[in-house]
């Protein structure tokens, strides 16, 4: 019988740009994932202790106490004016803010197409997952059509409630725009993808090149009603139809790289 | 120094350059929008952030951000575009990061018209936005005093930690005076920022600029900090001024614009023979209670006069607790009363 050596070797730990914290997402979010692919990013690019975070109002309002580097804690929607008002006067740091559907799309529409037309050099991670999470599963601005939430309990009849509204393509129409790209987080390969796309994002401000957004197709288990894994199928099968993923708007000066 | 003539609006965004200013975040409204023209030239010019915003509540929020990453700041709007900042503001008094705001006001409710008003006494001196907080106020009556009190807003702001508001009427920020501007102050250096601000958790713990507390024992404990700091800001900061009080038999509380007309009335009264004076707040939170207090204890009546339908006249009956008999004129709508207006109702205290 011959010898084998056993060697450990780490493959996973926490990465330092994120706090030694359990949290209060639900089992299934995609937050954490998202926020865990944010922190990888910050570390793989020695950001931490250069990077201010501006939080949202939704599920994600506590993002501060995830993240260890210096957080803001915006109004609801206003975290692109927040995030402006850091960066005009600390002009050396990286700012980002961290957004769901109705913060972002809904009632921050105005300071988010603002902050992409004035080519704000900040970056935006987009959570868009169809509903206001934090408030008990109500219509978003990226409800799809008929999809039920407990403020469309038949469904989302777009006659009376409107359609909902693709970001990613209305931010790439904007001249200040230097990255927008949407990605999904509904299984490995794709979550690989949006990595790519955050440290793309951070890479954008760190060039100066103006606003970028990363917008990642989320799932919401518990409003949505479902498995976690049903959950993830559903992105794939319904809001990838409705929201592509894909490029749509990169800028000359990153054409070229992977 | 010499005295120099100056639009009121550009008076005090002068002013707040010189006292190291680092941002203004605003957005063009009547009858303030000489002070954002005058912050979009010189704030370049010296290297500091100047950002007209898409709309008041951007501008509010930008202002927080800058705040909260300890720069000096401030912006500057008129009665509807403060309306709108109050959501800002909240969150600003929530988060304990100082800011200074000028409220150049004008006539309303609504979108009212463009003409001198202190109709915003209650919104700007009772807090204004959501939850349990305080506004600094102060009110000046001439450019200089509007100068001397933007340049001091933002120590007063830093000190406490709080949101000044200096609120002047439409007539201040659109008329010219002779006034002296105060010297140029350094701007602070980045490394020299606050203990609370944003600035990358460089060598050091992580800092979170926050307003909320979500355990109900927590936002109480907050909401006590900010009544002892209330406490302090009471004890300290209370401004205002006297005019022919010492024998005065019947007196006047007015502030800013009304108070300066009826300085003028007092003038001619006095030279009719009346024992009239004139109490002019000019701190108006704090407010000058115990001063008002004292007078009471010496005049026969009050007369309160205000360019409002009578809001700072709670404040007065609130000090002077029933002691003696409080009288009130207001006009209204954009209306600035008359010195002639004011001495008949001086005439109608002493005869009646």
């Amino acid at each position: 019988m011959t010898e084998t050596e056993l060697v450990e070797s780490l493959i996973y730990e926490k990465p330092t740009s994120l706090a030694a914290i359990s949290t209060h997402y639900c089992p299934g979010c995609t937050h954490g994932v998202a926020h865990r692919l944010i922190g990888e990013v910050l570390d793989e690019m020695g950001l931490q202790e250069d990077t201010i975070g501006v939080a949202p109002v939704g599920c994600a309002v506590f993002a501060y106490n995830y993240f260890d580097v210096d957080f803001a804690e915006a109004a609801h929607g206003r975290a692109p004016a927040m995030a402006t008002g850091i960066k005009r006067v600390s002009p050396d740091k990286i700012v980002f803010t961290y957004q769901g559907d109705g913060d972002l799309a809904s009632i921050g529409a105005a300071e988010i197409l603002h902050a992409a037309l004035r080519g704000e050099n900040i970056t935006v991670i987009f959570i868009n997952n169809a509903i206001y999470g934090m408030t008990g599963g109500q219509m978003a601005p990226t409800t799809l059509p008929n999809q039920r939430t407990t403020s469309s309990p038949l469904g989302r009849d777009v006659e009376t409630q409107g359609y909902p509204i693709r970001m990613s393509e209305i931010l790439a129409t904007m001249d200040g725009s230097a990255y927008i790209v949407r990605r999904s987080l509904h299984d490995p390969a794709n979550i690989r993808k949006a990595k790519k796309a955050i440290r793309k994002a951070f890479e954008v401000q760190q060039q100066g090149l103006g606003f970028a957004m990363v917008e990642l197709l989320s799932s919401c288990p518990t409003n949505w009603k479902m498995k976690p894994a049903e959950a993830l199928t559903w992105v794939k099968e319904h809001m990838v139809p409705m929201y592509p993923l894909g490029d749509y708007k990169v800028h000359p000066a990153l054409k070229g790289g992977k | 120094m010499t005295k120099e003539l100056l639009k009121g609006n550009v008076a005090f965004a002068e002013a707040a350059i010189r006292a190291g200013c680092e941002a203004y975040f605003g957005y063009p409204i009547t009858p303030q929008t000489e002070a954002l023209e005058h912050m979009s030239k010189r704030m370049p010019e010296l290297g500091r952030v100047f950002l007209q915003a898409e709309s008041e509540v951007a501008a509010i929020n930008m202002v927080y951000g800058a705040a909260s990453s300890g720069a000096r700041v401030m912006t500057s709007s008129s009665s509807p575009g403060v309306s709108l900042m109050m959501e800002g503001l909240s969150y600003i008094a929530g988060s304990e990061v100082p800011v200074v705001l000028v409220n150049i006001m004008r006539g309303g409710p609504g979108l009212g018209n463009i003409a001198p008003a202190q109709g915003d006494y209650n919104q700007m001196v009772k807090g204004g936005g959501h939850g349990d907080y305080r506004l600094v106020v102060l009110a000046p009556a001439t450019i200089q005093e509007l100068i001397d009190l933007t340049y001091e807003a933002f120590d007063i702001a830093e000190r406490y930690r709080c949101i000044v508001a200096i609120i002047a009427d439409g007539s201040l920020g659109q008329m010219m005076e002779p006034a002296e501007l105060p010297a140029m102050r350094a701007v602070r250096a980045p490394d020299q920022r606050a203990e609370y601000a944003l600035t990358g958790a460089n060598g050091r713990e992580p800092r979170v600029v926050t307003s909320i507390y979500l355990d109900p024992e927590d936002e109480e404990q907050f909401n006590l900090k900010l009544k002892s700091k209330e406490a302090e800001i009471e004890a300290n900061e209370i401004r205002f001024e006297e005019i022919e009080l010492e024998d005065a038999e019947v007196a006047i509380v007015s502030f800013g614009t009304a108070g300066r007309v009826c300085q003028s009335a007092v003038k001619t009264a006095r030279q009719d023979g009346i024992k009239v004076g004139l109490l002019r707040p000019i701190s108006l939170y704090p407010f000058p209670v115990e001063a008002i207090q004292t007078l009471a204890e010496k005049v026969d009546k009050l007369l309160v006069v205000e360019m409002n339908g009578g809001q700072m006249l709670d404040d007065v009956r609130l000090a002077v607790e029933g002691r003696v008999p409080i009288e009130f004129y207001g006009r209204m709508g954009g209306v600035v009363p008359l010195p002639d207006e004011i001495l008949t109702e001086i005439h109608k205290l002493v005869t009646a």
